[in-house]
C-alpha cells in the first residue's frame, strides 16, 4: 500500500523529452565507434546492445511511473474518493493502462528486432535494423504522450494536496458557504485560510492542527455545501462530501443565525436534514455562529423550532453512542468568531466528544484488553480520617491577596531611560542599588591600580593591624642592621691610603703595559743599550722627578750622575758647526767606544732646540753604515708609507674597502642594456 | 583591569602592552614585550636566563621570602566596599611598598657584604705589599704610614730676581 507520500512521485516527462532522454543516454552509455571491417559477430553484438539498452531504459522508467502512482483501490477510501472526485477514476486508470501497454509493446519490439539482428550480414543492415527498432519504440512513446502529460498534471496536483491523516483525531467543519468556517479555522489553528465576503472562497480542503489535553487534533476546513441533489454537485462540493463520508471525525455543523451569509436559517436546516445521513456514528455539534450580529435568544419562533429540531437530531447521535444522556450543552453551542466569544468552548466541546467516542470504541475492541492488563492506577488507602490539605505559607497567601487587591506598577529602568532622553542620552546608574554599610559610599571610585600594584589584591579588613605589626618588625630589623653595619665599617681604608693604593695600581698597570709592549715587539725592535739613549729619555731631571715622587731627596743622586757623565761637548761642537757651515769630522779618539758622530751639511741645525727631526745620527746598534745610508733608508720607508697613507690604509695588511659600492661609480648604470635615459 | 606579571621576566604588564598566548591545554602565558615572547618561542627556560627575576630568585640574588609578600595576594572572593578599608588600604600600599623595597635592597647589600669585606682585605694587603712602588723604603722608614710621600719642592731664588726688573 502506498502511504500518503504523494509528494515523492518522480516527475513524469512528456513524450518528446522522454524520447530525448532515453536516446541520449543510449548514445552516451554504449560504445559508439564501429567500422565495417569488424567481425560480423562484433557488429551484431554492437547493435543488439544498443537496442537492448534502449528497451531496458524505457522499461525501467515506465515501471517506475506505474509503481509510484497510487492505486486507487489500495489506498484509504477517503483518498481514493478524493482522487476520483478530482481526477476521475476511469481516466486515471486508463492513463496508467496505456503506459503499461506501451511498456509491453516496447519489450516486444526489442525482442523481435534482436532476433532479426542475429542474422544481419552487413554493417549497413544491422544499422538499419537498429534504427528501425529505436524508431518504433519512440513512436510508441509519442503515441502515449497525452497520457504522460495528464499523469504529470495529476502528479503536480496530488503533491499539493493537504496531508490529511485519515486515522487520527479529526474535526470536520461543514456548513453553507460564508457561515464562518474558515474564520473559525483561523482562530483555533495556525492555518492562514483565506476569508473573503464572497461565497466559495475556500475551494478545497485545508488542514490545520490544534492541541487539546496534550493531544494533537486535525481540523479540516471544507468548502461550503449548497442544498442540491447529489448528482448536481460540482467538484468542490464533492470534496467536502467525500471528507464527510469517509473520515471518522467530529463534525461541527455551522449555522449562521444572523443570515448575513445570504441564506436563511430554513435553508441551512434543510441542508442539514439532507446530509444528516453522513453524520452517522460521528459526534455532531451544532454551532451557531455570528452571535454578535444576532444572539440565539432573539430568534423568531419558527427559526427556534427549526434549530430545536436540529438539536434533537444531534442528540440522537449522542444517545446512539450511549454517551451522556442529559448533556445538552455539548450539542448546541453559540459563538462569534469576530468577538472570539465561545470559540474555545466550541473547540473544547468538539475535542472532548471526539476523544470520548474514540476511547469508547477502543475499549470495545479486542486490542485494548492487552493494554488494559498492563495499566494499574494505584490509589493509596487513607490511613485515617484526618484531612491533609496542601500547605501554603501565610506570607504567600497574604502576597496573593495583596497582588489581587492592587496591581503594583513599579517604575522600571526602561521608563526611567525613556524619561531622561532615550537610549543614547541616558546611561543607567548601576550603583543605585548597591547594598553598602553607608549609603554615601555608593558613588565612590576606588582606583584599581596604584604604583604598579593591583589595589584589590591588598584589600583586607584588618590591614591596619597587620601594617602595625609589620612596622614594628621593620623597626627592630633596622636597629639590628645598624648594629651590624657599625661593626663592618672598621676595615675601610682612609682616603690617603686609597690614594696611595690607586697610585700603586696605576704604576703596576703601567709596568705591565710596558712589559707587554716590549714582549710583543722584542723580535723586531733593536734594543738599544741604555748608554746610547738617542731619544734623551733618561735624563737626570727625569730621575730627579721619579725619586722625589718616591719620597727621596734626589739632589745627591743628580749631582752624582752629572759628575759621572761626560761634558756637554756634543752641544758645544754642534753650535760651532752651525756657525762654520762646514763639514767637520769630529772624532773622539780618546773614547773610541763612544758614539761616532757624523755631521752632514744639510742637517746643520741646532740640536738642542728641536727634537722632532728625523735622526741623522747613526747609533751603533741600528745597523747602518753611515748617516747617508740611514737617510736613504728613511726615504725608502717614507715612500712606501706614503702610498699606503694615500689609500688611507693603516698598514700593509689593511685590505678594508670603506665603501663597497660608492654611489658615484654606480649611479645611472644599467646591469644590462643601453642607458638612454637617466 | 589588572596588572599582570610577565611569564618570562616577571615584570608587570600594564594595560595595552604585550601579548597573551593561550595554549591548547588552556595555559595562559603573558609577555610584557616581544623580547620575552621571542625568548619563550625559542623555548628558553627563564630560570636560566640571567636577567629574569626567576633566575635571580632561584639563585638567591633577590629576596624571595618575606612577610610583605603576604599582603599582596590575589583574592577570588569579592569584598564588600567599605570606604575606611579602602582608604587604609591605599595608604598601606605605599608603606608596604617602601618597606619591601628597603628590605630587598638590604638583602642585596648583605649579599654583597662578604665580597666587600674581602676586597677591603685584599686592598689592604696590596697596599702593604706594594707600597714600595710609590714610596721608597727610606721614606717609608721615616714616615711609616702607608700614604704617598710628601714631595718637597725647592723654591729657587731666581724667581724673585726676575720679578724685580719688571718693576724697575
Amino acid at each position: 500500500m502506498v502511504q500518503y507520500n504523494f509528494k515523492k512521485i518522480t516527475v513524469v516527462p512528456n513524450g518528446k523529452d522522454f524520447i530525448d532522454i532515453i536516446l541520449s543516454r543510449t548514445q552516451r552509455q554504449t560504445p559508439t565507434v564501429v567500422h565495417k571491417g569488424y567481425a560480423i559477430s562484433r557488429l551484431r553484438q554492437f547493435y543488439m546492445r544498443k537496442v537492448k539498452y534502449t528497451q531496458q531504459n524505457f522499461h525501467e522508467k515506465l515501471s517506475t511511473i506505474i509503481d509510484e502512482f497510487p492505486r486507487l483501490d489500495d489506498i484509504h477510501p477517503f483518498y481514493g474518493d478524493l482522487l476520483h472526485v478530482l481526477y476521475n477514476k476511469d481516466h486515471y486508470k486508463l492513463a496508467l493502462g496505456q503506459i503499461n501497454t506501451a511498456r509491453n509493446l516496447i519489450s516486444k519490439i526489442a525482442k523481435d528486432y534482436v532476433k532479426l539482428l542475429k542474422y544481419g550480414d552487413s554493417l549497413y543492415r544491422c544499422k538499419s535494423l537498429k534504427i528501425a527498432a529505436l524508431g518504433r519504440m519512440c513512436t510508441v512513446i509519442k503515441r502515449i504522450g497525452p497520457s504522460l502529460a495528464y499523469l504529470e498534471q495529476i502528479r503536480q496536483h496530488v503533491a499539493r494536496l493537504p496531508s490529511i491523516d485519515p486515522n487520527t483525531r479529526t474535526i470536520l467543519i461543514c456548513g453553507y458557504p460564508n457561515v464562518g468556517k474558515s474564520s473559525f479555522m483561523n482562530k483555533i489553528t495556525r492555518a492562514d485560510v483565506d476569508v473573503q465576503p464572497y461565497a466559495f472562497t475556500t475551494k478545497s480542503l485545508f488542514v490545520g492542527h490544534t492541541d487539546y489535553k496534550y493531544l494533537r487534533y486535525q481540523v479540516i476546513d471544507t468548502p461550503g455545501i449548497l442544498d442540491r441533489p447529489f448528482e448536481d454537485r460540482n467538484i468542490i462540493e464533492m470534496c467536502s462530501i467525500t471528507a464527510l463520508a469517509h473520515l471518522r471525525a467530529a463534525v461541527l455543523f455551522f449555522l449562521d443565525i444572523s443570515g448575513s451569509c445570504g441564506y436563511s436559517i430554513a435553508q441551512q436546516v434543510a441542508l442539514f436534514h439532507s446530509i444528516k445521513s453522513l453524520f452517522m456514528n460521528k459526534p455532531l455539534i451544532i454551532v451557531c455562529n455570528k452571535t454578535d450580529l444576532q444572539p440565539l435568544d432573539s430568534l423568531s419562533e419558527e427559526d427556534m423550532k427549526l434549530v430545536m429540531e436540529m438539536k434533537a437530531e444531534a442528540m440522537k447521535t449522542v444517545m446512539g453512542q450511549g454517551g451522556e444522556p442529559s448533556n445538552e450543552e455539548g450539542v448546541l453551542l453559540t459563538m462569534s468568531t469576530l468577538t472570539e466569544d465561545g470559540v474555545i468552548a466550541v473547540k473544547n466541546a468538539a475535542c472532548e466528544r471526539l476523544l470520548n467516542q474514540r476511547v469508547e470504541l477502543k475499549m470495545k475492541s479486542k486490542k485494548i484488553n492487552d493494554c488494559l492488563n498492563r495499566f494499574h492506577v494505584a490509589i493509596p488507602k487513607p490511613r485515617d480520617q484526618k484531612e491533609r490539605p496542601p500547605c501554603i505559607p501565610q506570607s504567600v497567601l497574604e502576597a496573593k491577596a495583596r497582588q489581587a487587591a492592587e496591581p503594583e506598577k513599579r517604575k522600571t529602568e526602561k521608563d526611567l531611560e525613556d524619561e531622561n532622553g532615550g537610549a543614547g542620552v541616558y546611561s543607567a546608574n548601576l550603583r543605585k542599588n548597591y547594598i553598602l554599610a553607608n549609603d554615601e559610599w555608593k558613588e565612590d571610585i576606588l582606583p584599581e591600580i596604584l604604583d604598579g600594584h593591583n589595589v584589590y589584591d591588598f584589600i583586607d579588613p584588618d590591614i591596619l593591624l597587620r601594617l602595625e605589626e609589620l612596622e614594628k618588625e621593620e623597626g627592630l630589623r633596622q636597629g639590628e642592621e645598624e648594629d651590624t653595619g657599625f661593626e663592618m665599617d672598621g676595615n675601610e681604608l682612609s682616603p690617603e691610603e686609597q690614594e696611595a693604593l690607586a697610585a700603586i695600581r696605576k704604576k703596576k698597570s703601567l709596568l705591565i703595559q710596558q712589559h707587554r709592549i716590549k714582549k710583543s715587539t722584542a723580535e723586531s725592535r733593536p734594543t738599544v743599550p741604555r748608554k746610547f739613549d738617542k731619544d734623551r729619555e733618561f735624563t737626570t731631571e727625569r730621575m730627579g722627578r721619579q725619586l722625589s715622587n718616591m719620597g727621596l731627596d734626589p739632589s745627591l743622586a743628580i749631582n752624582r750622575a752629572r759628575s759621572r757623565s761626560r761634558g756637554r761637548k756634543r752641544e758645544r761642537s754642534l753650535d760651532r758647526g752651525g756657525n762654520d757651515g762646514g763639514e767637520v769630522m769630529d772624532m773622539d779618539v780618546d773614547q773610541p767606544n763612544k758614539m761616532l758622530r757624523v755631521r752632514s751639511r744639510s742637517l746643520s741645525m741646532s740640536r738642542s732646540r728641536s727634537r722632532s727631526q728625523p735622526p741623522i745620527e747613526v747609533a751603533p746598534g741600528e745597523g747602518f753604515k753611515d748617516s747617508a745610508q740611514k737617510v736613504k733608508a728613511h726615504k725608502l720607508a717614507k715612500k712606501s708609507v706614503r702610498k699606503r697613507n694615500k689609500d688611507a690604509r693603516r698598514g700593509e695588511a689593511d685590505r678594508v674597502i670603506p665603501t663597497l659600492k660608492p654611489k658615484h661609480l654606480f649611479t645611472g648604470k644599467r646591469s644590462i642594456g643601453k642607458t638612454q635615459r637617466r | 583591569m589588572r596588572l599582570e606579571k610577565c611569564w618570562f621576566c616577571s615584570s608587570t604588564i600594564y594595560p595595552g602592552h604585550g601579548i597573551e598566548f593561550v595554549r591548547n591545554d588552556a595555559n595562559i602565558f603573558r609577555f610584557c614585550r616581544s623580547k620575552c615572547h621571542k625568548n619563550f618561542k625559542m623555548k628558553r627556560n627563564p630560570r636560566k636566563v640571567k636577567w629574569t627575576k626567576a633566575y635571580r630568585r632561584l639563585l638567591g640574588k633577590d629576596m624571595t621570602q618575606d612577610s610583605t609578600f603576604e599582603f599582596e595576594r590575589k583574592r577570588n572572593r569579592p569584598e564588600r566596599y567599605d570606604r575606611n578599608i579602602a582608604e587604609n588600604t591605599l595608604k598601606a600600599i605605599k608603606k608596604i611598598d617602601k618597606i619591601r623595597s628597603d628590605r630587598a635592597s638590604d638583602h642585596i647589600k648583605n649579599r654583597l657584604k662578604t665580597g666587600k669585606i674581602q676586597r677591603q682585605k685584599e686592598a689592604r694587603k696590596q697596599l702593604e705589599q706594594d707600597i714600595h712602588l710609590v714610596k721608597a723604603p727610606l721614606a717609608l722608614a721615616q714616615d711609616s704610614s702607608l700614604y704617598l710621600p710628601k714631595i718637597k719642592v725647592n723654591v729657587s731664588q731666581t724667581r724673585t730676581e726676575e720679578n724685580q726688573p719688571m718693576e724697575g
